[in-house]
């Protein structure tokens, strides 16, 4: 196997964790406001898929949206800034943890109402047929967002007008602290795309070469075919929704079920077997100079200035 | 300057079939536009002309086709997205206000979103409690968009085409009632500035301000004062958000007295919000204190005899120009 691309995937996916686990540190001291949604245990799903992007695509998320941004490409520094509110942040303090954007990089956020990204993923796919353009929209979304209209009407038009989109629901099996089986009737929420129809595949989440290969397919059918899909990838958070929710709606025992399978440890252990034990260590230390460059960016940057406040409601 | 007669519905036509003539990245989606010419008939021949890729029938899913317009908008469309009417556009409302309004802010300015979207307002005849929404203040109150109410031909087509050329989200309302209606419309092309109210007609005695259909109402309402020997100006604001504050002040100042008429509930309307500005910017200008007539505060009922009575009337309005008039409440 490809020894750059496992240290790649292994380095993209601690990037995301060590942020994230700092974010947590910073959330706790009060320097970050708001909600925090983390994603960790997510990594391999937004890695694995960002993998296998050509740059002219475009990915849109909903607010758990740290993990998309850095596999994206985008920067520790200005995503750390974002948290904590600062003019050099990622939408210079005017998002936030859920609105992440860097255009730039074709990501486009970080939108806060569960689902109303899907017809806006859509949206982007729909200007690439108009242009002739072969770029894809990937979008994500999670499994709480599998009932409501936007998603549905999304789904509905994109395939009527054979858009080149890709849906991904990240089922992490909880709707905030709701677990799925009282949220919908099926264990494959891949189902959701028949009665429209459109293409379907269930991947485990935690597996990064199975979602790489999902993914391939996928994407490769929007850009050549011009045809959407439904993905759903099978993961898990090991945090709460938010920082504010201590998760006790389920066992300490199914966290560690999901933890022992964990894809930056499992990654890390093959690196190990290959014997890049150095490699994987290098690796380890950059990622963490990079985060604390990171939060000391974030930190030692400015407010944004109390007489921008009305800046950017128009153009 | 070539003059002719033509309709709303041709004005908004030649508006949307120009501006898709000057740039390809315009287009038109929502219901019944292509292949039945629109609901209200105001894209006939569009299709015809600009074929089935620019002049797109959606089913309904007004949520869905409204977000669709605007993802396309995000990277570089300029969509103009029809609603049949807005009574629809309540279930397309969370991409409107939450995603349209915001996006370029949530973003520091990385998103622009030169998006319109069009469609019937307001009351009909008879058309029961559901499809007589006004919407047009509920939508004003959002920063992040631009609100356009015009009334007159010439107006619509100017109008419209200066919201397809701007930059920014624009909602647009017209009237099931009046895209029938006729007016002189130059044959050269022309825009009309968003932002910039007009006088429709001049007085010193007191000032009616209104916007969308009820410019019509309201210069009955100053043609039946005159006959009283008053003399009332008219200003068509035309556009309510931005408002351009500065001809409201201007008329006030030359007139001292106010009427606004409007149809929209009064509680948390636009007429209110009229009045504050009014009256804080220049109270010492003013001679009465300001008359509001408004919808009254029930859903529309059905019936012929009760919905006359829920709208502005020529009747309530004149007698609300009387009490401002006369200085009393």
């Amino acid at each position: 196997m490809d020894q750059e691309l496992i240290t790649d995937l292994y380095r993209q996916m601690l990037r995301i964790r060590r942020f994230e686990e700092e974010a947590a540190r910073l959330y706790t001291e009060r320097k970050i406001g708001g909600f925090l949604h983390l994603y960790i245990g997510e990594e391999a799903v937004a890695v694995g898929a960002a993998s296998v992007m050509e740059p002219q695509d475009y990915v849109m998320t909903a607010y758990r949206c740290h993990g998309h941004y850095l596999a994206r490409g985008g920067s520790a520094r200005e995503g750390m800034a974002e948290l904590l509110g600062k003019e050099t942040g990622c939408a210079k303090g005017r998002g936030g943890s859920m609105h992440f954007y860097d255009l730039e990089k074709r990501f486009m956020g970080g939108w806060g109402i569960v689902g109303a990204q899907v017809p806006l993923a859509a949206g982007i796919a729909f200007a690439q047929n108009y242009t002739d353009s072969d770029a894809v929209t990937l979008c994500y979304l999670g499994d709480g967002a599998i009932n409501i209209g936007a998603f549905h009407e999304g789904l509905a038009l994109s395939a009527l007008w054979r858009l080149p989109v890709v849906y991904v629901i990240e089922n992490n099996h909880f709707a905030m602290g709701t677990p799925l089986e009282k949220t919908a009737p099926i264990d494959d929420l891949s189902l959701r795309a028949l009665g429209y129809p459109m293409a379907r595949d269930t991947v485990d989440g935690h597996d990064i070469f199975a979602v790489r290969s999902t993914m391939h397919t996928a994407i490769r059918r929007a850009r050549e075919k011009k045809l959407p899909t439904l993905i759903e990838a099978k993961t898990y958070r090991y945090r709460g929704h938010s920082m504010a929710d201590p998760a006790k709606y389920r066992t300490a025992e199914e966290v560690d079920q999901w933890k022992a399978r964990d894809p930056i440890k499992t990654l890390g252990e093959k690196l190990e077997s290959l014997g890049m034990t150095a490699a994987k260590s290098r690796i380890d230390s950059e990622v963490e100079a990079e985060i604390q460059d990171a939060v000391e960016f974030a930190e030692s940057s400015a407010m944004p200035d109390p007489a921008t406040a009305l800046d950017y409601v128009l153009v | 300057m070539s003059v002719r007669e033509i309709s709303i519905r041709d004005a908004l036509r030649e508006a949307m079939s120009e501006e898709m003539r000057r740039d390809e990245r315009v287009f038109l989606v929502g219901e019944e536009v292509g292949g039945y010419n629109g609901a209200y008939k105001c894209s006939r021949g569009m299709q015809e002309e600009f074929g089935k890729k620019r002049v797109i029938d959606a089913p309904i899913a007004e949520c869905g086709f409204s977000g669709v317009g605007i993802g396309a908008a995000m990277v570089g469309l300029r969509p103009i997205v029809e609603y049949m009417t807005f009574n629809f556009s309540l279930v397309a409302i969370d991409q409107i206000i939450n995603t349209a309004a915001k996006a370029r802010l949530m973003s520091a300015g990385q998103f622009t979103l030169p998006i319109v979207f069009r469609g019937a307002g307001g009351a009909a005849f008879q058309l029961g409690a559901q499809h007589a929404n006004s919407f047009d203040g509920f939508y004003a109150y959002t920063p992040g968009l631009i609100v356009v109410a015009p009334a007159t031909p010439y107006d619509m087509k100017g109008l419209l085409k200066s919201s397809i050329r701007d930059d920014n989200p624009v909602v647009f309302f017209e009237s099931e009632l009046t895209y029938g209606l006729k007016g002189e419309v130059p044959e050269e092309e022309y825009l009309v500035p968003i932002g910039k109210a007009e006088v429709k007609r001049a007085g010193t005695d007191l000032t009616i301000i209104t916007w969308s259909k009820n410019l019509f109402l309201s210069l009955e309402v100053a043609e039946a004062l005159s006959a009283e020997g008053v003399s009332a100006e008219v200003l068509d604001l035309r556009t309510l958000r931005p408002l351009d504050t500065e001809a409201v002040l201007k008329s006030v100042a030359k007139t001292h007295r106010v009427l606004v008429i409007q149809e929209q509930h009064e509680v948390s309307s636009y007429g209110a919000y009229l009045s504050h500005l009014i009256q804080s910017e220049i109270f010492d200008e003013l001679d009465a204190p300001i008359g509001l007539v408004s919808t009254l505060e029930a859903p529309m009922p059905y019936s012929k005899s009760l919905e006359a009575v829920i709208l502005p009337s020529q009747e309530r309005c004149l007698e609300a120009a009387h009490r401002v008039l006369e200085g009393s409440r």
